[in-house]
């Protein structure tokens, strides 16, 4: 398989190019730093932790207060109006949403171009994933009139005998976040087999043992077991890649298949995709930057590391900020009243702050990510990605709140102002995301340990005989059975 | 339904009409000046003219029930249908409030029940209400219904009578409450009713027509006479009595004005 002879190249050049893996590591002291972590008795727990996770769990509970408060009185809490009835709420589930696709872009389709920058951050990312898709996952149904009924929307025997809407895009929805989060969390377990294996060998608690070790499911690392892995790895990858872009592009039909202008033009798709991925990367390094930095990781997430999902960031946000060109540049090609009226609002109207905060946010502030220093710097690349993650929700805000506020009849256009509860429940999801998040770095191997060192074996030895990468081998095993 | 600018006066009857008609909560100022009126029929206002002396041009509007409803595309438990008869209908029971119905509709016509705004606890609001019309609960959404409750009270009586629906029989809130029968209401399938009738005359047009969902409330255009000694529609001082007449209503743009009736 072509496969199988260029990452031998690859694996080769990177030996003289900057290595993904810092100097002096031995297969020990990678499997020693990552599991230390986890196995830090509680009250050995660094401060710093206890302070993020403390503040994390006060946002927590500001989210239960905004869930409860929402429930007992209704969707009215926000400022949701006719003709804004979507608002906050759809924005905060594609933002979060378009999060969690870094993670499976980096467990999936980087692991299928056997790319090795990817193994010390895909677990950390695919986590994310996870988190960020319980978060969006949320707000579909909560932004409901009736959350109770949420279930209607899904296909299942009933004595109504009613089906779901199939022609509906939200229909559409529930099967492709169910089906991410379905697949992104069996990804996530299957990669954390091999290392559940190898806390359960490395710890001397009696209690963490007997609990590593029910979660390896019986793993012993033999040569069959590892065949095995790696074709379930290697299948879910296939599974996960297309729904990197099948989820994103679902999402962006949700608006797409409307009548709304500002809503239904056709680079919807590619532009959602990339812009997710583009708030993801963000939000990984946002992430993976003060992380290193306190548990001292710098040795596993190199600055290689984030050079390179800097210039994904800086890729994938070009061609968003094409997508604004061009949403401008067709509704004036196109000359049709309502769209022109659209542009006008978008860039002069009510809401026009939104739109150039976001050509600053999205548009400009990326443009020093071309240079090599600045993808090297740590604090400025932080501020970009804040920057991004801002531009990417006044994105959505852009594209459902603006063309909301002034569709077709001018008699009806108003213009959204949130509310407390709009905030409170965004800023409470953030509380649900960090809380699960600090649970996972304390609890669990937060760098993907055995590929650490198939890593290290590779650099060490300039040899790929151990792995090569997890891909190709099970590719190979694969093609043998043909 | 065909509704005639020529004779509108903007009174609001039908929207008084509509409203105790069809048990339509009062929301109260707090929540009109968030955009949350639950009006199912309204008048819509577009000004013409100079600043200083405008006209103002009017427009009842409620559902259109168009052919092909944007709203029935897009609800995911399929809430909103047509009926056997051609009507777009709320199914209250069914809806889960996505609200995606309302965002698709490109007249606004749809509102939603934001918080619980019909109280169906105080014992005495029960008398005030409607007993044909649902009273809808809190997440839900609702609209213009063509008086569906008066529709299959007139099939009913005539099926008690053993006969065919009459041209014209059926007759909607808005329209009985119309002083100027601006507003009128039948079967589009049948030739004699007088909409037929009406939707032949050359001023007859469909709002936002060009978006192919082929809505069956339809409109006469005001005609305005051109001559510019006897034009009424600009530049004189608006009063009620005096302006009769007016503009072709599709195109009478002007500053629109915020959802305030």
């Amino acid at each position: 398989m072509a496969l199988s002879s260029e990452p031998l190249n690859r694996a080769g050049n990177i030996e003289r190019k900057e290595p993904y893996i810092g100097p002096g590591e031995t297969l020990d002291s990678i499997n020693n730093k990552i599991t230390d972590i986890v196995f830090t008795a509680p009250r050995d727990t660094p401060r710093g932790w206890f302070l993020g996770f403390g503040i994390a769990f006060l946002l927590l509970m500001v989210f239960l207060y905004a869930v409860t408060d929402l429930l007992i009185r209704g969707v009215g809490v926000w400022g949701i109006n006719i003709p804004v009835a979507w608002a906050w709420d759809i924005i905060n589930f594609v933002w979060w949403i378009g999060i969690g696709h870094a993670g499976t872009l980096i467990s999936a389709i980087l692991l299928l171009f056997a790319q090795d920058w990817r193994n010390s951050i895909n677990r950390f990312a695919e986590a994310m994933t996870l988190f960020a898709v319980a978060c969006a996952g949320l707000f579909p149904i909560l932004h409901l009139g009736r959350p109770w009924f949420f279930y209607w929307l899904i296909p299942y025997p009933n004595t109504f005998g009613m089906w779901p809407q199939f022609r509906s895009a939200l229909t559409w929805d529930v099967f492709a976040i169910s089906t991410y989060a379905l697949i992104s969390l069996l990804f996530w377990l299957i990669g954390l087999v091999p290392d559940f294996a190898k806390m359960r060998d490395t710890t001397k608690n009696s209690m963490l043992k007997f609990i590593f070790g029910i979660a390896s499911l019986g793993w012993r690392g033999s040569a069959k077991h590892w065949n095995r892995y790696e074709i379930a790895y290697i299948l879910l990858a296939g599974l996960s890649t297309p729904l990197v872009v099948s989820v994103h592009s679902i999402i962006s039909l949700d608006f797409a298949i409307s009548v709304v202008p500002g809503w239904n033009p056709t680079i919807f798709p590619p532009y959602f995709v990339a812009g997710a991925v583009f708030a993801g990367f963000a939000m990984v390094l946002l992430l993976v930057i003060p992380i290193r930095h306190f548990y001292g990781l710098q040795n596993y997430i190199t600055m290689k590391h984030i050079d390179n999902m800097c210039k994904i960031m800086l890729a994938t946000g070009l061609v968003v900020v094409y997508g604004y060109i061009v949403e401008l540049y067709i509704a004036l090609y196109s000359g049709v009243e309502v769209e022109l009226a659209l542009i006008q609002n978008r860039v002069f109207g009510i809401h026009a702050t939104s739109f150039w905060a976001l050509i600053f946010f999205n548009g400009l502030a990326i443009q020093p990510l071309w240079f090599k220093s600045v993808r090297r710097n740590l604090p400025a690349i932080f501020i970009i990605s804040i920057s991004i993650s801002i531009g990417m929700w006044l994105e959505r805000f852009v594209i459902i709140v603006n063309s909301l506020s002034t569709d077709y009849l001018p008699s009806s256009w108003a213009p959204f102002y949130p509310t407390i509860y709009d905030v409170a429940l965004y800023v409470g999801t953030l509380g649900l995301f960090f809380t699960l998040l600090f649970l996972f770095i304390r609890t669990l191997p937060m760098i993907n340990i055995f590929e650490m060192q198939m890593l290290q074996h590779k650099t060490a030895t300039g040899s790929s005989v151990v792995d090569s990468g997890v891909g190709e081998q099970a590719m190979e095993k694969l093609g043998d059975r043909h | 339904m065909v509704i005639d600018l020529n004779s509108c006066v903007g009174c609001n009857a039908c929207v008084v009409a509509c409203q105790s008609e069809n048990n339509i909560p009062i929301v109260g100022k707090q929540q009109v000046s968030m955009g949350r009126e639950m009006h199912w029929l309204r008048i819509d206002r577009y000004y013409g003219g100079d600043l200083d002396d405008p006209v103002m041009y009017r427009q009842p509007m409620a559902c259109v029930h168009c052919e092909k409803a944007p709203c029935e595309l897009v609800c995911p438990v399929a809430a909103t249908v047509h009926d056997h008869e051609g009507l777009n209908v709320m199914v209250y029971n069914r809806c889960v409030g996505t609200k995606y119905c309302s965002n698709n509709c490109p007249y606004k016509v749809r509102r939603f029940n934001f918080l619980w705004y019909s109280d169906d606890v105080t014992p005495s609001y029960k008398l005030l209400r409607n007993p044909d019309v649902t009273v809808r609960s809190r997440g839900v959404m609702e609209k213009c219904t063509y008086c569906l409750q008066r529709i299959k009270d007139v099939q009913h009586q005539a099926a008690v009578e053993q006969r065919e629906l009459e041209a014209n029989e059926v007759v909607t809130a808005c329209q009985q409450a119309c002083p100027t029968n601006a507003i009128i209401f039948g079967d589009i399938n049948n030739p004699e009713s007088d909409v037929v009738q009406l939707k032949e005359l050359p001023l007859n047009y469909a709002v936002l027509g060009e978006l192919n969902v082929f809505p069956r409330t339809t409109y006469l255009a005001q005609v305005i006479n051109p001559n510019p000694a006897l034009r009424n529609d600009v530049g004189i001082e608006y009063s009620f009595e005096e302006h009769h007449g007016g503009h072709g209503g599709e195109e009478s743009g002007g500053e629109g004005d915020n959802h305030s009736e």
